[in-house]
């Protein structure tokens, strides 16, 4: 009998406890880096928050408890679906924060919004995910993407970068126009931007050499790098996210080409990188969301403490970090965690994140507007990752061009 | 355009080759379809990588260990999953299947899914008829010939080929004749094993290690053994030969379709099949035995 008490005032106490606490769920490929990050950004803003004594609701303080989703979105969309509904059903969260593969996040978004739970976007770039939003709001309204831009926006931020790479080819190698290759994965987030850059570069008065996609798990683009190279391409424009990123910067490498690569290169955002191409990978350069420079007055503390605590900078998924501390935030505004009350607050916010200053458009995507938030690019020199754009952010290093 | 395809064709069917010899020497001597083999080829190269990079041996030492060490991990696999059900060729395939997945788990939970790289043994390049090619691609290409030669003097010319090939024309006359069946079976996936971790680690200095790397390759090596003749190292070869140029060409007619170039090569080998299913060389080899 006595037994039984220990046991129901255990529950009692289970209860109690758990009823004090924000459950966030924080869904990613825990294996993989992207999750790694997911919960390590996630991990930084909980102990953060709950060492200054947790979130405002309505003049109560609760403490932010975090639920491991590991989606394994990477291999299995079905195991991501999986994931979230236990992570709400089971664990009982009341936010989601994460997502990485846009096909799996698709999905995803689909369960939060049959319960209507708040899910704060930090991976996926897909422009669907908005288009859902703004062409049936009450169903998915409670999407919001933190990081990263959505693929349209990414392009402005890719054309705006290229302007600087294709004018310094013009000024160091005597080229007017400049030959650009296009090297992109075949994925879904990459047709709206393929679709949508080769006139745009025409504009930019750079000849189109052609496209190539790959797999995003091809271990081998020798073919591919033969053709960019037989062209004569000065740069290889990438839109890679896969493994194939990798063998990309290594191959290029091996073989001594003379185009630059830039794009977005998911794998040469990560510290990985270097080692991973073997040290070859010199010049890769990519858009990124972080780096030691001071996009806002929040990044260089976010990045420094980042890597202090675990050895290496953050990727755009650490983005988690501020999408915990916007919810937070908003959460505080409103005196509620109720996610009907917590929407309209985050519609109109602007919040300084450690990336830039977080405002949300119609489809709940982050607003693409320089000096806000754009984004940055980046360029492995010498085993070390540069960020060289938007120039005029303090802590910017000159970008360089494979020597001739 | 031209000089790029011959090149790059030859030094991609020479990558090929190297997988393809083993998976197709095992299954022609001994009948066993080894679905694991490239996941073989995955745990050599995740072992040269830990003994190259974290224990730091050096590449030769490294590729001994690796390529010694996963042998013999063959052979303990060979006696525990394959033996018990070599009888049953459904049972073997399915057997194979799980060991690959079970080395995929193990790696994905040592490792974690980050990609690796490993250095490579040779630094630099040649250019050759216009196209650069890096040296690592050139001894792919010197082992991959290498490999078939010592193979073919095993099989051909050697006590041991002699009864390989005894036991996989008739098991039973080979048994009534005197000869230890089994350990013959257990030498064949012994060797054909230690050509996929060759190939895992000369190959993953050009490729990223990863505990995935396994799947993309068994689909190419499959449709290169059953282009070329089951059980036909002539045929692999060749066959390897045949997809490696499809891809380059595939690649280089049709740029914005790249990713297409696995779908055509198995869409070749279907057409191959339909006019000759026994594959290119598939006769020939049982005339050979």
């Amino acid at each position: 009998m006595r037994s039984v008490v220990v046991a129901a005032a255990a529950l009692l106490l289970a209860g109690g406890a758990s009823a004090q606490t924000i459950k966030i769920g924080i869904l990613g490929p825990m294996s993989f880096v992207q999750g790694e990050h997911h919960w390590a950004g996630a991990e930084m803003a909980r102990d953060e928050i709950n060492k200054a004594g947790g979130i405002n609701v309505g003049g109560k303080r609760r403490q932010v408890e975090l639920i491991r989703g590991d989606t394994n979105e990477i291999q299995s969309i079905p195991d991501a679906t999986n994931a979230i509904e236990r992570v709400i059903t089971r664990e009982k969260a009341d936010f989601l924060v994460g997502g990485f593969r846009s096909e799996a996040v698709l999905a995803m978004q689909e369960v939060a919004a049959d319960y209507k739970k708040l899910f704060l976007g930090a991976g996926s770039a897909h422009p669907q995910l908005g288009v859902r939003v703004e062409q049936n709001y009450d169903r998915y309204k409670y999407w919001f993407r933190v990081t990263p831009l959505n693929s349209t926006d990414l392009g402005k931020t890719l054309v705006g970068v290229l302007g600087t790479v294709a004018g310094q080819i013009r000024k160091e190698l005597n080229r007017p126009n400049p030959k650009i290759a296009i090297i992109a994965e075949k994925a879904i987030w990459v047709e709206p931007i393929v679709k949508a850059l080769p006139p745009v570069f025409q504009k930019m008065q750079m000849e189109v050499v052609g496209v190539w996609q790959p797999s995003a798990t091809a271990t081998d683009v020798t073919a591919e790098l033969a053709a960019i190279d037989r062209a004569g391409a000065d740069i290889v424009f990438t839109l890679l996210s896969g493994p194939v990123g990798i063998t990309v910067g290594r191959q290029m490498g091996e073989r001594g080409m003379k185009g630059v690569a830039f794009g977005i290169n998911v794998e040469a955002q990560k510290e990985e990188f270097w080692n991973a191409a073997a040290g070859k990978a010199q010049f890769v350069s990519t858009i990124d969301t972080f780096a030691e420079v001071e996009m806002t007055p929040k990044t260089l503390p976010f990045v420094r403490a980042f890597r202090a605590k675990f050895g290496k900078p953050p990727t755009y998924n650490a983005g988690t970090y501020d999408a915990i501390f916007l919810l937070k935030e908003a959460i505080e505004k409103a005196g509620s965690t109720d996610a009907d009350k917590l929407v309209p607050v985050l519609e109109k916010t602007s919040y300084v994140a450690a990336f830039g200053v977080l405002e949300f458009d119609k489809r709940h995507d982050p607003v693409w507007a320089p000096g806000k938030n754009t984004g940055m690019a980046v360029q492995w020199q010498d085993g070390k990752k540069v960020p060289f754009w938007p120039p005029q952010v303090k802590g910017m290093q000159p970008f360089k061009l494979p020597a001739r | 355009m031209l000089q790029d395809i011959l090149v790059t064709g030859l030094v991609n069917g020479g990558v090929y080759a190297l997988l393809a010899i083993g998976f197709s020497l095992i299954f022609g001597v001994a009948r066993i379809v080894n679905i694991a083999h490239t996941a073989f080829y995955m745990l050599a190269a995740y072992l040269f990588y830990t003994l190259l990079v974290k224990v730091g041996l050096g590449f030769v030492l490294s590729g001994i260990v690796a390529v010694a060490a996963v042998t013999l991990l063959s052979v303990v696999c060979y006696w525990l999953v394959i033996e018990p059900v070599r009888e049953h060729d459904a049972a073997v395939l399915i057997a194979t299947i799980a060991l690959g997945y079970i080395f995929q788990e193990l790696m994905l939970i040592s490792f974690g899914g980050h990609y690796l790289g490993i250095p490579s043994t040779l630094e630099g390049g040649v250019r050759l008829l216009g196209v650069s090619i890096p040296y690592q691609r050139l001894l792919i290409l010197v082992v991959a010939a290498a490999v078939l030669a010592v193979t073919w003097f095993v099989l051909y010319r050697t006590r041991l080929g002699l009864a390989i090939r005894a036991t996989a024309n008739d098991l039973e006359v080979a048994n009534l004749m005197g000869m230890n069946v089994h350990r013959v079976a257990m030498a064949t996936v012994a060797i054909s094993v230690a050509l996929a971790a060759i190939a895992g680690v000369v190959v993953a200095p050009v490729f990223v290690v990863d505990p995935f790397m396994w799947l993309s390759p068994l689909v190419t090596m499959l449709a290169i053994v059953v282009l070329g003749g089951l059980g036909s190292l002539k045929g692999s070869l060749i066959g390897a030969l045949i997809i490696g140029y499809v891809e380059a060409v595939t690649v280089f007619a049709l740029p914005a379709g790249a990713y297409l170039k696995g779908a055509v090569a198995l869409l070749i080998m279907v057409a191959v099949l339909l006019a000759r299913p026994e594959g290119l060389f598939g006769v020939a080899f049982e005339e050979e035995r």
